[in-house]
């Protein structure tokens, strides 16, 4: 085992590296740079000497390759360097917005479990029968339909029911506080986005706890089992369930990973000050610095949820190891 | 109808300064207390305004700071009435023949770290902006360049000396992106102190700031102005989209958004709210254009550039694309709403901006004809953002469309659209603007001079008879003579040679809560930001 | 050659469904997979449209009426107008050409990026294969929707941009599933048999691998026709997708968050059709996968 994630490990050092390869170089493709936004906002007159001033106090002088090693570098000292337009550290800029993404990523996976897996359950044990395309087609809407549209329709829905109800339109609200200082506040924000994105994260999952219940259903034991004549819940909790956990355990690892830093359109429409958001600010600003590390922090994320899922397999199922 | 009644019931609330008529009949004794929480829609880049250009830096940084003079706060609409900020008395008469500017500081004024500040404050910030040492940034570095120095005899007497006899210097001196830093932080901290530190002597004080979500600040106690600030504080909120900053204002999360709405927008939350929205609405500072490369073959024939602008209905735009966007105003290349502008009927002969507008679209048919183009398939490159740009640009394709013109909108991210505009000249048409904080046509018309640094039509050197008239006219002594000849200069621009279009200038709306209480509608979204006056009437 | 193709045959057996005429699986679609059928009717419905938008739409997409703006749902504009009175049902049965568009030249171009290579990097297998597999898995560790937004926010908005940065995570994907699919097929001994006959790789490719790795290709393409459109309209909604004036769903959402508080109709038909598409598109892929591969994990 522990050879195997050795190998799982250093397989993952070129992936990384390629992966910084690709988003420095592509963030550079096009000519221009954050200088020009920042200082021709008002379509007035600056010398270009000023532009040569503001590149030269943010490194955009230097080489490229000496850009991007400075950027690799990064990683090993820990130093992720500084946002070229707010100037503050990029891991302070993130730590900001960690917490937010964090509890909304954490609401909406238990969003997501609480009724992908019974859903998924139901609609296998009962395969093929009006409820079972009910699920199906529930949890197929739920990936067709985008979640930032949903978020839209919620936030009218809300302002235009608050004022038919009660008078007064109500809007959640659109500044960030932390869940310890203000917990109705907090919740009050993020119960609608977690909704939101809930949906489409419990559609994946109660799509992939039924395909694996239908897998274990058809293995032998559980056949051997109901044959034995066990008690048809008994067999589902004891025996299938169990073993068609796992790779709804992975699925949920993998959205939650990408609900950590992928959430780019639904954070807009919420006003959320989250991961999502500071990369469209980035990509937006061309903020080099922040936009690459971000887009790095996120595979690496991915990469290393990736990792752990395979191992667990891997533990689970010695065959793969040797394969 | 209802709708509209209720509208302009509302408007009729509101000051409706617009229109050049006086504020609420009888001022109310401003309460004191309560928190202002108001929207900006972008994040600011750094706090240090000498290097930004943003208005998302002037909303939130601005109460923390004074300036020299500012524009009155209680006329903000005048581009010649400005006040002392923290100079005493009137703003001063210049001497020696329009060359010296001297100014007496107040005593005793505080920034917020307990320093007192001095004349020598205000020196070396100005130095530090027009005279920058090598490698600091400052932004508006070229628009003093008629300063020759200046010093500070004692420590409550600045002495601006100029190099020449001009209009434009209190304009300049008045511009909400210089505020007064302390001299002892510029020597103590460096010139980058200011990027992530606040210290000045406005009515506020810093209190925190959330990157990408808020700035918070204090009501500053020993503030030089007696009485004032009324408000205990305010809030600064972060929101990109438009839809959540209508719907904040809607929903009570803030009580304004200071740059301004659509009409739709604004009909929209005075249907909602009734009463308890105030809307103030002015003409802007800023004007959309479009420019066609002249570097391109296309548009190197003048006929055709002429085409361009007499397909654009502009008083029809006005009635109607004013309604979804924040454009309205037909003008030429000065500002609406100054003394040197063009009147309508002075507008009217121009091309493009006849009452006539089928007439005008044979024209332009026929001109096209004659220049063999009229099957012209072109390419409008824009910028990637909403309002107003590619609402109007998606109107132009449309207009130009009524005159067979195919026309693909091109849209590029902010750095690709200015790299293109100013270096690689790569479009056939761009969409382009010109946005400015104190009204001084003078110096803002040069935008359409081929020589100016922010002009992008490629035209260098191509029209020498446009650069001298506006020369003369920047040297012309009296206004009615600079009046002239910025028509001249108009009728040759926009009309003869049609080197750029003017589509429709911007119109600046403001619905708030009423309750909001003391802030005045300025002409532009950089002026008027101090918020000392602004109270809550809760 | 007819030792091969028997082997063939038995190795089809084992590795994926059965070979049955298309009459047959339509029939057995039918009945087995009412919910697919469904989404093929919306797909049917909305193709349709698409070619049909001349005859069918009711306004000229782009005419633009200055005294209808954001007019309310009406016998005249029957799902109301835009921010520039243009009619929104025309817009949205024109803009299903764009979302078909997108759709499938992302989907097939991506489909068949990765059947290219995943078939290229089983068969020839050694360096080749391993440098190809390092190269995706780099393209493997992007959330879908950063590497897209990477992309575009790169190349500048546009639809061919668009579609490139949604063709380009999709490749990746279908290659590793094919690979794997192809993989077990060259370790069987008919391959080594066809060398051994003397076959040029192209034939052994083009004959024996690509036809044994159809069904995960079909599957993938199919999964990722409804990804495609999502994924568009995520963009456009950024202001980083189709411009107008072009009819466009995603764009029309965009530009409607500005105006929905006051005439949700701008939001709320265009959202719907993208669901509805992606709804039609996903039940009838997730039939097809059922039908060609019983076996294969949905997701």
């Amino acid at each position: 085992m522990g050879k195997y994630i050795l190998k799982r490990l250093i397989a993952m050092i070129p992936t990384l590296l390629g992966a910084a390869v690709l988003v420095f170089f592509l963030l550079r493709l096009a000519p221009g740079d954050i200088c020009e936004v920042r200082l021709l906002g008002t379509g007035a007159t600056v010398a270009q000497e000023q532009i040569d001033i503001c590149r030269e106090s943010l490194g955009l002088d230097k080489p490229q390759i000496a850009q991007f090693f400075d950027f690799v570098w990064g990683y090993f000292i820990f130093d992720l360097g500084t946002s070229m337009w707010t100037g503050q550290p990029v891991t302070h800029e993130i730590a900001i917005r960690f917490e937010l993404s964090l509890q909304l990523a954490v609401m909406a996976t238990i969003v997501a479990t609480i009724i992908a897996i019974p859903l998924g359950i139901i609609s296998a044990v009962k395969q093929n029968t009006l409820i079972d395309y009910f699920v199906r087609g529930f949890a197929i809407a739920g990936i067709a339909i985008p979640s930032f549209w949903l978020g839209l329709m919620i936030i009218l829905g809300l302002l235009v029911f608050s004022q038919a109800w009660f008078g007064e339109p109500w809007m959640p609200p659109i500044m960030f506080k932390s869940i310890w200082e203000d917990p109705a506040h907090n919740l009050s924000q993020l119960m609608w986005p977690a909704v939101a994105t809930g949906y489409r994260y419990s559609a994946v999952a109660a799509r992939m706890t039924r395909s694996a219940m239908l897998e274990v259903l058809r293995e032998d034991y559980v056949r051997t089992a109901r044959a034995k004549g066990m008690v048809e819940k008994i067999v589902i909790n004891r025996h299938a369930l169990k073993n068609a956990l796992l790779p709804v355990v992975t699925i949920l690892a993998l959205e939650f990973a990408f609900l950590m830093g992928g959430l780019v359109v639904t954070e807009q429409v919420f006003n959320l000050n989250g991961l999502g958001n500071l990369m469209v600010d980035g990509v937006e600003h061309h903020d080099f610095t922040m936009t690459q590390n971000l887009v790095m922090l996120v595979v690496i994320v991915f990469v290393i949820t990736n990792l752990i899922t395979d191992l667990a397999y891997a533990w689970l199922d010695p065959r793969i190891r040797y394969s | 109808m209802s709708k509209y009644a209720r509208f302009a019931l509302a408007l009729a609330v509101g000051t409706g300064l617009a229109m050049g008529a006086t504020g609420p009949a009888k001022a109310e004794t401003p309460k004191k207390g309560g928190t202002l929480s108001y929207i900006v829609a972008a994040e600011a880049p750094s706090y240090d305004l000498h290097k930004e250009s943003t208005f998302a830096a002037v909303h939130p940084i601005r109460p923390f700071y004074s300036l020299l003079i500012r524009v009155n706060p209680e006329n903000p609409q005048s581009p010649t009435d400005f006040q002392c900020d923290i100079c005493v008395g009137e703003v001063p008469k210049p001497t020696d023949g329009g060359k010296t500017y001297t100014f007496k500081i107040k005593k005793g004024v505080k920034f917020h770290d307990g320093q007192v500040m001095t004349a020598h404050d205000v020196v070396a910030t100005y130095n530090k902006i027009a005279f920058p040492p090598e490698g600091v940034a400052s932004v508006r570095k070229a628009f003093f360049k008629m300063l020759d120095s200046v010093t500070a005899p004692d420590d409550e007497t600045v002495v601006f000396k100029l190099k020449f006899a001009t209009g434009s210097f209190l304009p300049v001196l008045a511009n909400p992106m210089s505020p007064i830093y302390s001299a002892k932080d510029l020597k103590e901290h460096g010139y980058d102190w200011h990027e992530k530190n606040v210290n000045g002597t406005g009515a506020f004080k810093f209190k925190e700031a959330v990157a990408g979500s808020h700035v918070d600040g204090v009501k500053f106690e020993d503030f030089h102005m007696q009485g004032k600030p009324y408000l205990d504080g305010f809030r600064a909120l972060i929101s990109r989209k438009m839809a959540i900053r209508v719907q904040a204002i809607r929903g009570d999360r803030a009580a304004i958004e200071f740059r301004g709405f659509p009409p739709k927008q604004r009909d929209d939350l005075v249907k909602a709210l009734g009463k308890d929205i105030t809307v103030q609405e002015s003409d802007w500072n800023c004007v959309l254009l479009y420019t066609p490369n002249h570097g391109r073959p296309i548009m190197q024939d003048p006929r055709v550039r002429q085409a361009l602008t007499l397909a654009v209905d502009r008083w029809g735009g006005s009635q109607h694309l004013s309604r979804i966007a924040i454009v309205k105003t037909v003008g030429g290349v000065g500002f609406p709403g100054h003394p040197l502008s063009a009147t309508k009927a002075e507008l009217v002969p121009l091309k493009g901006y006849g009452t006539d507008l089928k007439a005008a679209r044979e024209e332009a048919k026929k001109l096209l004809a004659e220049a063999g183009k009229s099957d012209l398939k072109f390419e409008l490159m824009n910028r990637g953002t909403d309002q107003p740009y590619k609402i109007v640009g998606t109107w132009l394709i449309g207009q130009w469309r009524q005159i067979g013109l195919e026309v693909t909108q091109r849209v590029e991210p902010t750095k690709t659209f200015y790299n293109e505009l100013r270096n690689t000249k790569n479009f056939d048409v761009s969409l382009d603007f010109n946005c400015q904080s104190v009204v001084n046509p003078l110096v803002d018309t040069s935008k359409f001079i081929g020589s100016a640094g922010n002009n992008y039509a490629n035209m260098k050197g191509q029209d020498q008879q446009l650069e001298e008239v506006y020369e003369q006219m920047l040297q012309a002594p009296e206004e009615a003579k600079q009046r002239e000849l910025m028509r001249v200069m108009e009728k040759r621009a926009l009309s003869d040679q049609a080197h750029m279009g003017v589509t429709l200038w911007w119109y600046k709306i403001n619905p708030h809560r009423s309750y909001v209480k003391g802030w005045k509608i300025a002409p532009s979204h950089y002026l008027n930001q101090s918020l000392d006056q602004v109270w809550l009437d809760k | 050659m007819v030792t091969v193709s028997e082997i063939q045959t038995e190795a089809q057996f084992e590795e994926v469904a059965p070979k049955k005429p298309w009459s047959q699986v339509a029939l057995e679609l039918c009945r087995k997979q009412p919910l697919g059928v469904f989404g093929l009717a919306i797909v049917f419905v909305m193709i349709i449209a698409a070619i049909l938008a001349e005859v069918v739409s009711p306004n000229d997409p782009l005419q633009e009426h200055f005294d209808a703006m954001l007019a309310a749902p009406s016998a005249e504009y029957l799902l109301g107008t835009d921010e520039f009175g243009r009619d929104i049902l025309t817009r949205l049965i024109y803009g299903s050409r764009t979302a078909l568009l997108v759709g499938f030249v992302c989907a097939i171009v991506g489909a068949t990026g990765g059947l290219v290579l995943g078939v290229a990097s089983a068969y020839f297998g050694g360096l080749f294969d391993l440098i190809l597999q390092r190269i995706l898995d780099v393209f493997m560790a992007f959330p879908l929707i950063i590497l897209a937004l990477a992309v575009v926010a790169t190349l500048g908005p546009g639809i061919e941009n668009v579609m490139i940065a949604i063709i380009l995570p999709f490749i990746p994907q279908c290659a590793r599933v094919v690979r794997s699919n192809a993989l077990a097929i060259r370790e069987i001994p008919y391959v080594d048999a066809a060398r051994a006959l003397g076959f040029s790789d192209a034939r052994i490719i083009l004959r024996h691998m690509v036809p044994n790795v159809m069904a995960p290709y079909l599957i993938m393409l199919t999964t990722f026709l409804g990804q495609a459109i999502l994924l568009e309209a995520s963009l456009s909604f950024l202001g980083l997708g189709v411009q107008d004036p072009t009819p466009a769903w995603g764009l029309m959402l965009s530009n409607a968050s500005e105006f929905f508080e006051g005439a949700p109709w701008v939001a709320v038909y265009p959202g719907v059709a993208i669901s509805l598409s992606v709804f039609g598109f996903n039940l009838f892929g997730d039939s097809v996968r059922d039908v060609l591969d019983p076996k294969m994990r949905s997701r």
